[in-house]
């Protein structure tokens, strides 16, 4: 049946092919027939495909969620193509070698030369090109410690009972509109296994990179950290400059067991669209832990692209004593638009989370935070602090906070703390006479503001950050 | 160094300079003094920039070159230097950060190349000590939580490292104790050369105690009403000011 699907496609869309690199790529378009395409491409076992499907069924009851603060276009889900991959896939290389030169180029390109990852010491890379994971190293050095770090389409072989006991755990299918999509038609994304009372001997980092013109990404990450265990996981990503609207609706589900401690940081810089707000990356993503006792589970993240962000990194503390804490830095310009923020749900005793949020809109950008702090009836002496500061670039863009606060235990602490501000002319002046110009010392300024949740990424990102953010603010001023 | 002709200069279409003309040589001291309102603060905002202030004729010679065809950050780069009377806290950008930037950019304008950030943090260290300034605060914000004499000895720190040809200083004595001011003048004194020149804008007299200006001039709506030696200015403090206003009207 899958072979003959697949001749089909080929040579029905042979002439679609239009990268270097030969892909194949599905027409766009979703129905039963493509989820089962997509899971004989990856030869899943029966119950990976009755998950898909079920959860495809799920999807066609929902309705897309509007209550956002976000407007774009109606988005046709019949015009996006669900499955694009790397021919090498199904011979996957062995070394770098192996590797087509024009993916090499590419990573170079974008500043990822994998010859000196390979050297850098202590990061593990599970690039991840497209929808497929085509080169994974450092693979050997963790197995040595016990840990799995793979692509979740061999999880789904290799450790079937790990998957399908944690898979949608965390972010059911019915969770949401995107999720129960991601669901139906994931196409990769990470595994992560690390076992009882382990220390991660190295963070471990994957690449994101859309290539396929009007390709849907949907990746798919698990994270399972067992008791007393410990890992620091960091995802960056970047696009490539295009015309059309892409969807990216991935999800990240984070287990953290007994005493285990989980620590995810994310750059992200989809292409935001240009100066006009045209094009650019419509990023609807889920991601969600779950704190078991005395557990901890820390999202960073710095959110710089896309034109359009529904994005809330949230932890289900489960567990009594466990923690959760969500920094976030979110930068808007031009035209994008962000919804962002994080749900922290007490329902243990004595379970703290914090909440750190710098949101920057600059331009003609919208720039909303959203969060909810829900203290349940069983979580006696619970504890949040949510500081929420939003910093203006001229008078064309706008901040918004959309807190929620529900308590439903008298013992519980709940603490607020909202500014707004704007890059005010004297501290612009200040800078400018000591020499500086105008976008250094917007950029400048920005970082500072950004200081305190940049302080809790690994090094090399907070750099890369602060780089960012200064390409990012680039044409906001003068 | 810099020479004034005829300056007008008005803020929010209103005029506050009025036909200003002032000739500042290399290794000259010159102190401004007047009430309030005089136009002394806009003088230091015209020369070095500021957005709103406009100058709407005259014109103004800095070591050969239109000062007023320049943007605020080139005159700095070029060795304009205003120690701010109100000097504004930039929370999480460290004061290394923004003096490193500050250097750079003045000594990559002028041709020199930039300093290694052990040169730089040796010299950073000198500087904090000649104003009294213990390490830290080379760590901590821009004036971020600082009282107003740390941010006057910061605002001096930074005049020092900057190297500057013309620096004004800009009520730099408001709201400092005897100690304060002391150092601050000591600071300027060290940094005194041939081919260095002040602007000392001050309401009082008492600065002038420590820094002895080669001449002083009075500014009173916008005009320089009289110049003189440093004995004006005590002449000034034992009369105050409106005899001068009288005097002109």
């Amino acid at each position: 049946m899958s072979e003959q699907v697949e001749q089909l496609i080929r040579k029905e869309y042979a002439a679609g092919f239009h990268t270097d690199i030969e892909s194949e790529t599905l027409p766009p378009g979703l129905n039963e027939d493509v989820i089962r395409f997509i899971s004989a491409k990856k030869n899943e076992p029966e119950w990976m495909l009755e998950w898909r499907l079920k959860a495809y069924k799920i999807w066609l009851t929902m309705e897309e969620p509007e209550w956002a603060h976000v407007h774009y276009p109606e988005i046709d889900f019949q015009s996006i193509s669900y499955f694009s991959a790397p021919k090498s896939y199904e011979d996957r290389p062995k070394s770098l070698d192996e590797v087509d030169p024009d993916l090499i180029e590419t990573y170079n390109k974008l500043g990822i030369p994998l010859h000196e990852q390979e050297m850098l010491a202590g990061v593990a890379v599970d690039a991840v090109f497209d929808s497929v994971s085509v080169v994974t190293t450092y693979r050997a050095k963790l197995e040595e410690a016990g840990v799995i770090f793979c692509p979740i389409s061999e999880a789904v072989h290799r450790f079937p009972d790990l998957v399908k006991k944690y898979l949608g755990s965390v972010v059911p299918q019915r969770d949401n509109y995107y999720s129960a999509l991601n669901c139906a038609v994931f196409s990769d994304g990470s595994f992560v296994y690390i076992p009882k009372g382990v220390r991660c001997p190295m963070e471990l980092s994957t690449y994101f990179r859309i290539n396929e013109m009007n390709t849907g990404q949907f990746e798919r990450t698990l994270i399972i950290a067992d008791e007393g265990s410990h890992v620091s996981y960091l995802e960056g990503c970047t696009a490539p400059q295009r015309d059309e609207n892409q969807l990216h609706a991935a999800v990240v589900e984070l287990i953290a067991l007994d005493n285990a401690e989980i620590k995810y940081s994310t750059v992200q810089n989809w292409y935001p669209g240009d100066e006009n707000g045209k094009g650019g990356i419509y990023n609807f993503v889920t991601k969600r832990g779950i704190c078991h006792t005395r557990a901890k589970i820390s999202w960073t993240q710095v959110e710089t692209g896309s034109a359009v962000t529904w994005k809330y990194p949230s932890c289900i503390l489960k567990g009594d004593h466990s923690i959760g804490e969500f920094y976030s830095v979110a930068l808007t310009n031009n035209h994008q638009q962000a919804d962002t923020g994080t749900k922290m749900i007490h329902l243990g005793k004595n379970t703290k989370s914090t909440i750190i949020s710098k949101g920057i809109s600059a331009g003609k950008s919208q720039n909303a935070y959203r969060g909810l702090v829900r203290m349940g009836s069983s979580a006696a002496g619970a504890r949040n602090y949510t500081q929420c500061d939003s910093l203006l670039i001229g008078d064309r863009c706008g901040a918004h906070t959309f807190p929620y606060i529900e308590s439903a235990h008298p013992s519980a602490i709940v603490e607020h703390e909202a500014t707004t501000s704007k890059v005010s002319d004297d501290q612009m002046f200040l800078c400018q006479q000591r020499g500086l110009d105008p976008e250094k010392a917007v950029s400048m300024i920005v970082n500072g503001f950004c200081r305190e949740v940049f302080k809790q990424l690994p090094m090399e990102f907070a750099v890369e950050a602060g780089k960012l953010l200064e390409v990012s603010l680039e044409g906001s001023v003068g | 160094m810099l020479t004034i002709k005829d300056l007008c200069a008005s803020v929010e279409d209103k005029e506050i300079i009025r036909q200003l003309s002032l000739e500042v040589k290399p290794g000259e001291i010159h102190a401004i003094m007047g009430p309030n309102g005089a136009g002394k603060s806009t003088l230091g905002n015209v020369l070095s920039g500021r957005p709103g202030y406009e100058a709407t004729s005259g014109t103004i010679d800095f070591k050969g070159l239109d000062l007023l065809d320049m943007d605020p950050e080139i005159r700095a780069r070029e060795g304009l230097f205003l120690a701010f009377q109100y000097p504004v806290e930039i929370p999480g950008v460290s004061n290394m950060e923004l003096l490193k930037a500050a250097v750079d950019a003045r000594r990559s304008h002028t041709g020199q190349p930039e300093l290694s950030a052990i040169d730089f943090m040796k010299m950073a260290r000198e500087a904090s000590k000649a104003v009294d300034l213990d390490q830290s605060f080379l760590k901590r914000g821009v004036n971020e939580g600082f009282s107003g004499g740390e941010k006057k000895r910061n605002e001096i720190m930074q005049m020092m490292l900057m190297e500057p040809s013309l620096c004004i200083l800009d009520e730099t004595d408001s709201g400092l104790d005897i100690d304060a001011l002391q150092v601050v003048a000591r600071g300027v004194n060290a940094m005194r050369s041939p081919d260095r020149s002040f602007i000392v804008v001050t309401h009082y007299q008492r600065l002038l105690d420590f820094i002895v200006p080669d001449y002083v001039h009075v500014l009173a709506n916008g005009r320089i009403v009289k110049s003189g030696d440093k004995s004006l200015a005590l002449e000034l403090e034992a009369k105050g000011y409106s005899w001068l206003e009288d005097e002109v009207a």
